[in-house]
């Protein structure tokens, strides 16, 4: 319950300053128009814009998902955190709000992206979505954590792509996988080595996240 | 009668190679007032931070006991107060909101009568609908003492309890300090003379440099 009520707290805190929501909805208009400026009219391959759908996503989530600890931070709020909260609630809470996050921000970027590309066409939609879950999971929780890390550090805007870049990248690299054998006629039994990995990915980094958290969160 | 207990052994802090304070020991086993002093840059907030869990100390350890028993950090959270320049509320909620939030995240619950309590002994309760970002700095310092008090906490940590605040505010927080140190434990964190005054022991930080 109570990280449940920091997320409603951050929520709320969220709908008034728009911290996150704005630079998230502009990072998302800009890099879906700078790739449709720089196709222009050239036709570009299918399994090409599904690897594109996964970049736009990676850029998105940097532009908007450490805010969930840097606005603590430069605001002088995390001590007051530290309060009123153990180290296990304030991840919880975090993560959930990033959750959300990830999957609204997504979402948007899936649709928007649908309609603008007609190369990007998903045949198997079950594996698709399974796949978008999973990694939306992942996402969330790795940004989560990273964002925990760099908040106390002086130049957070470098460092929070640089270091989520190679946590991430296994997950980015299968979900492009497992998008191309969706938008593919692959069967869904056929790519189950590729949910798995997707699967134990999210185990691990909860584990890891829940196990690190407070150490990060205390020093 | 507290039945809260806070033994510090030894405990130090080092900020990359400079020391700030060694081997400090630190009691409280009864309700009172115990004061801590020292000059700028001797580490009152630091000890003040190590002794709450909120920052961990480089040699040594701080052991809370309630009814006997021995606090986890994890459930620290619930038994102390704090007020300090450095704690900052949410500028976007009301003082009304903030005290809502941090109490739903807490888990505990309290009634109408005794925020409505709190905040007229403190001064602010015609503008408790007003958002914490249209405060003055001595307002926002009487929130705080709301802030740390509304979960009725066993022991109070306050650091430079009186900063920011007029006459009336100053007498305000004696006025609270006396009445919490009937039942519990309120350390003082200030080089005030008026705020030590107060103090039934103080630890003078500057002793433990070397």
């Amino acid at each position: 319950m109570s990280s449940y009520a920091l997320f409603k707290k951050d929520l709320a805190s969220e709908l008034r300053t728009r911290y996150a929501i704005n630079s998230l909805v502009m990072f998302i208009v800009v890099t879906i128009s700078v790739i449709l400026f720089s196709i222009g009219n050239e036709k570009i391959s299918d399994f090409l814009s599904g690897g594109l759908f996964w970049v736009v996503i990676f850029f998105s989530a940097m532009s908007g998902l450490s805010r969930a600890f840097v606005s603590e931070e430069e605001r002088g709020t995390t001590l007051t955190l530290q309060l009123i909260a153990s180290p296990t609630t304030i991840f919880s809470g975090k993560l959930l709000f990033n959750l959300i996050l990830v999957f609204a921000m997504n979402i948007v970027i899936a649709l928007l992206y649908s309609a603008l590309f007609e190369a990007f066409v998903i045949k198997n939609l079950s594996l698709f979505l399974y796949a978008f879950i999973l990694g939306n999971i992942g996402i969330a929780i790795a940004s989560t954590l990273i964002a925990s890390i760099i908040a106390k550090a002086s130049s957070k805007g470098t460092l929070y792509p640089v270091l989520s870049f190679p946590i991430l990248l296994p997950l980015m690299l299968t979900l492009i996988d497992l998008t191309k054998q969706a938008m593919d006629t692959t069967t869904f039994s056929s790519s189950y080595v590729e949910l798995a990995i997707l699967g134990c990915y999210d185990v691990v980094m909860i584990a890891v996240s829940f196990m690190l958290f407070d150490f990060i969160w205390k020093d | 009668m507290s039945s809260f207990e806070l033994q510090a052994e030894n405990v130090s802090k080092v900020f990359g190679r400079r020391l700030i304070f060694k081997d400090v020991n630190f009691s409280c086993k009864n309700n009172g007032i115990y004061g801590i002093s020292g000059p700028n840059g001797s580490g009152k907030s630091t000890f003040l931070k190590i002794i709450t869990g909120i920052i961990s100390p480089t040699k040594g350890k701080v052991i809370h006991y309630f009814d006997g028993k021995i606090i986890e950090s994890e459930d620290l959270h619930n038994y102390i107060g704090f007020v300090a320049p450095y704690v900052i509320l949410y500028d976007e909620f009301t003082a009304v909101e903030n005290i809502h939030f941090f109490s739903k995240i807490r888990g505990i619950n309290f009634t109408q009568e005794k925020l409505d309590f709190l905040f007229q002994h403190f001064g602010i309760f015609d503008r408790k609908n007003d958002l914490v970002k249209g405060y003055s700095s001595g307002m926002k310092q009487r929130l705080k003492f709301i802030f740390a008090l509304i979960h009725s906490p066993k022991i109070l940590f306050f650091d430079e309890p009186t900063s920011n605040l007029d006459n009336s505010g100053k007498e305000k927080v004696y006025q609270t300090v006396k009445e919490e140190s009937q039942n519990n434990i309120v350390i003082i964190a200030s080089n005030e003379d008026s705020d030590l005054a107060i103090c039934s022991s103080v630890l003078e930080l500057q002793d433990y440099k070397i």
